[in-house]
């Protein structure tokens, strides 16, 4: 428990880590040039925004302009008599639709009360009497005058535009009027993306064009915009004025240049709508553009929305990455864990067996003596009961028969601290030629008791010719011992088996088998039998050396090892060792037993 | 030292090793046998004997308290290079067996061991000397049961 707690807490640890290091950079980039390209962005479009009203601002003011110089040139150039004649109006009247398409409606002159001298036009005007318009008494007030757009008498909204000439110490008044309709249609030109439309208002706010959507809710805050505060005007709230794009709009009022500003939405609570203004005609009409703030800048939403999208993938994938790599890591670094525990674990195992090794050849040395006093004193005895005085009773015969016996278990124990000592005997590496046949009987020897025990008949298959071979006798004693003992091990002790070992001359190598009819060794384990500590014995069993050991005698022997086997049937491991160039064994193998 | 000892005396053999059991039973036994046996229980003992006395073989442990038993034969080699030493050893030195050996030993036998085969290599020792042994020994007094 304790355990898995750490690991999972290195794997939250690792996990955040990658997650942190890997999106800090991505959202940092993400903030910063986001906002960066916003603000360019927005600039950008404003900037559009603003040329494409001034462009609009000057044709507008070009074609109001163009069409009182053209007033005003007829009315110099011609004198003023000629006025009175209205086929020559409507000679002039064709001259100026010609030019101006259409947009001026009809001419006239009037004089200084008011009453129309004469007209051409569509309209049955007349005689008609301006004294009391609005229009009349303020172009009377200069020279050249631009209305604001009316019904008048006609029911049909225009606006005029009049010259005043004096003659014959009188002033009349050259008038034409323009198509509201025509005109409308030069600001309505300015149309951009889903919302974007333009209006303009004068200075008391009425709508000299048609804005095409309801806009009267807000255009006292525009024109206070465009104009300053009027008293009459109503005050300007922080809310309509959310973010100015601009120098203060004092300085706009008077200075009448272009000016941006985003405003919020009067019918959509939450949205804002841009707002390009210009003055108009000397400052008495606005040019007012509006777009929505959300269509002007659509190219930058849609931008936003996908790099949110790629945003949200890539921490998404960055998510399921840092959980696999945290997760992988962590589970490599558990195993590395345990294969170091496991490792420690065996290394103390193989200094326990080693330090046994030791003791278990001191205790023989040290049993060596007294045995061989036993030994010698049991002799004595027998030396003795020799002797007349103890003649042939009974007793000393069976005395005979201890001290034989005793003689017998001395011999046995002599045999014992042998084998003993064989095992324990570090490997004395040094070759020298070796009867495989002896060895292997010594081995088989030595491990008989533990055969015995285990329920398992060991035979030995041996070549009597077989060819001697250069080696170390007690490594290769090692080697034997261990692949006999394994074999035992792999036999159910309750079943019981054999182990069968034989040999035989191969093309200059001594073959050497050791076959079992154990439990057989599975495929994924057969791969690994020869790796240093892999085992499959129980933990402190077994330290997984033996065969690791094993081989690397038989390859500094210039040998070969290798094994074979089917689950249930038994393994066999093969050894072939080089054969030494001596003559041959002699023929005094063991015998097949 | 070189007295010219008469045919008949009996074979005088130096044993030595530092277990006391050992060589008091083998010395009983040998004796049993009709060979005069002198024992010593250290290398220094031995050396001490070996200078008042004649011997027609020595046997000598290898693991002994005060000297080992290779340092115990190359002195016995230099005092008496004529005299046969057999050595005696724990099963597993065979390797300092044969380092003995090769510095002038006569043979060697593993510890515990059976006498007949003890008394087998010294007749031969003594007999690569020239003598004949085993017919000192056998006709010796004491041996005329067998």
């Amino acid at each position: 428990m304790e355990k898995e707690r750490h690991y999972s807490g290195i794997k939250r640890r690792l996990m955040f880590l990658i997650v942190l290091i890997s999106l800090a950079p991505l959202a940092l980039i993400a903030i910063v040039n986001g906002y960066q390209f916003k603000h360019a962005y927005e600039s950008k479009v404003l900037e559009h925004l603003e040329q494409v009203v001034k462009k609009h601002k000057q044709n507008i003011d070009t074609f109001l302009n163009e069409n009182l110089a053209d007033l005003r040139v007829i009315a110099n150039t011609y004198p003023y008599e000629q006025f009175k004649d209205e086929a020559f109006l409507s000679e002039l009247l064709r001259n100026l639709q010609a030019e101006h398409g259409g947009m001026v409606v009809d001419m006239g002159l009037v004089d200084d009360q008011g009453v129309q001298a004469a007209y051409s036009g569509p309209f049955k005007l007349g005689k008609a009497v301006y004294a009391d318009a609005t229009w009349f008494k303020e172009a009377m007030g200069s020279q050249n005058y631009i209305s604001d757009v009316f019904m008048g008498l006609r029911g049909l909204p225009h606006f005029i535009v009049a010259t005043k000439i004096s003659a014959d110490g009188r002033e009349w008044l050259l008038r034409c009027t323009i198509d509201f309709m025509g005109f409308n249609r030069l600001v309505e030109n300015i149309r951009i993306g889903e919302t974007g439309l333009a209006f303009i208002i004068n200075r008391q706010g009425a709508f000299q064009t048609k804005p095409g959507i309801q806009l009267d809710a807000h255009v006292e805050s525009l024109r206070d915009l465009v104009w300053g505060k009027h008293a009459a005007a109503p005050e300007l709230t922080h809310s309509h004025m959310n973010n100015w794009l601009g120098p203060q709009y004092k300085d706009f009022a008077t200075a009448m240049p272009v000016r941006a500003i985003v405003a919020d939405d009067p019918q959509k609570p939450g949205a804002t709508s841009i707002y390009v203004m210009t003055q108009l005609k000397q400052g008495q009409w606005a040019l007012i553009y509006r777009q929505d703030t959300h269509d002007a800048f659509s190219a930058w939403y849609k931008t936003r929305n996908v790099a949110v999208i790629i945003f949200l993938f890539g921490s998404l994938s960055i998510f399921f990455m840092a959980f696999l790599v945290s997760a992988k890591t962590v589970k490599r670094l558990e195993m590395a864990d345990r294969e170091k525990e496991m490792m420690n674990e065996k290394v103390i195992e193989a200094g326990k067996l080693a330090s046994l090794g030791e003791l278990a050849a001191g205790i023989a040395h040290e049993i060596n003596n007294p045995v061989a006093i036993m030994v010698e004193e049991s002799g004595w005895i027998g030396d003795l009961l020799e002797e007349d005085e103890f003649g042939d009773t009974e007793n000393v015969a069976e005395i005979s028969r201890s001290v034989a016996q005793i003689k017998t278990q001395g011999d046995r124990c002599k045999e014992i601290t042998h084998k003993l000592l064989s095992f324990a005997r570090r490997t004395d590496p040094r070759q020298q030629e070796v009867n495989m046949n002896e060895l292997i009987g010594e081995v088989v020897d030595l491990s008989s008791q533990r055969a015995k025990y285990a329920n398992v008949k060991v035979h030995q298959v041996l070549d009597d010719n077989l060819n001697l071979i250069q080696a170390s006798p007690s490594e290769l004693q090692q080697v034997l011992l261990n692949l006999i003992n394994n074999a035992i091990d792999a036999i159910d002790h309750k079943q019981g088996g054999e182990v069968t070992i034989s040999t035989e001359n191969g093309e200059g190598v001594v073959n050497i088998h050791v076959a079992d009819t154990g439990q057989g060794i599975p495929d994924a384990v057969l791969k690994r039998v020869f790796d240093p500590f892999f085992t499959t014995k129980p933990v402190g069993k077994g330290t997984g050396l033996g065969l690791s050991i094993c081989y690397g005698i038989i390859e500094k022997m210039g040998g070969k090892i290798s094994v074979n086997s089917s689950v249930g049937v038994g393994a066999t491991f093969h050894i072939s060792l080089p054969a030494s160039q001596g003559e041959k064994n002699g023929g005094n193998a063991e015998p097949v037993s | 030292m070189n007295e010219n000892r008469p045919e008949k005396s009996p074979l005088q053999v130096l044993l030595v090793d530092d277990e006391q059991g050992y060589l008091h039973v083998l010395e009983k036994r040998m004796e049993r046998r009709g060979i005069k046996v002198t024992t010593a229980a250290t290398g220094t003992d031995a050396v001490g004997i070996l200078r008042g006395t004649d011997f027609d073989a020595a046997v000598v442990d290898l693991k002994m308290e005060d000297m080992d038993g290779i340092e115990v034969l190359n002195i016995f080699k230099k005092m008496v290079p004529e005299m046969p030493v057999i050595i005696l050893t724990g099963h597993g030195s065979e390797k300092a067996a044969r380092q003995g050996m090769a510095q002038g030993a006569f043979d060697y036998l593993t510890k515990p061991c059976d006498l007949e085969d003890l008394l087998e290599k010294i007749f031969q020792a003594c007999q690569s000397q020239g003598k004949d042994c085993a017919q000192r020994a056998v006709s010796a007094p004491g041996k005329d049961e067998s």
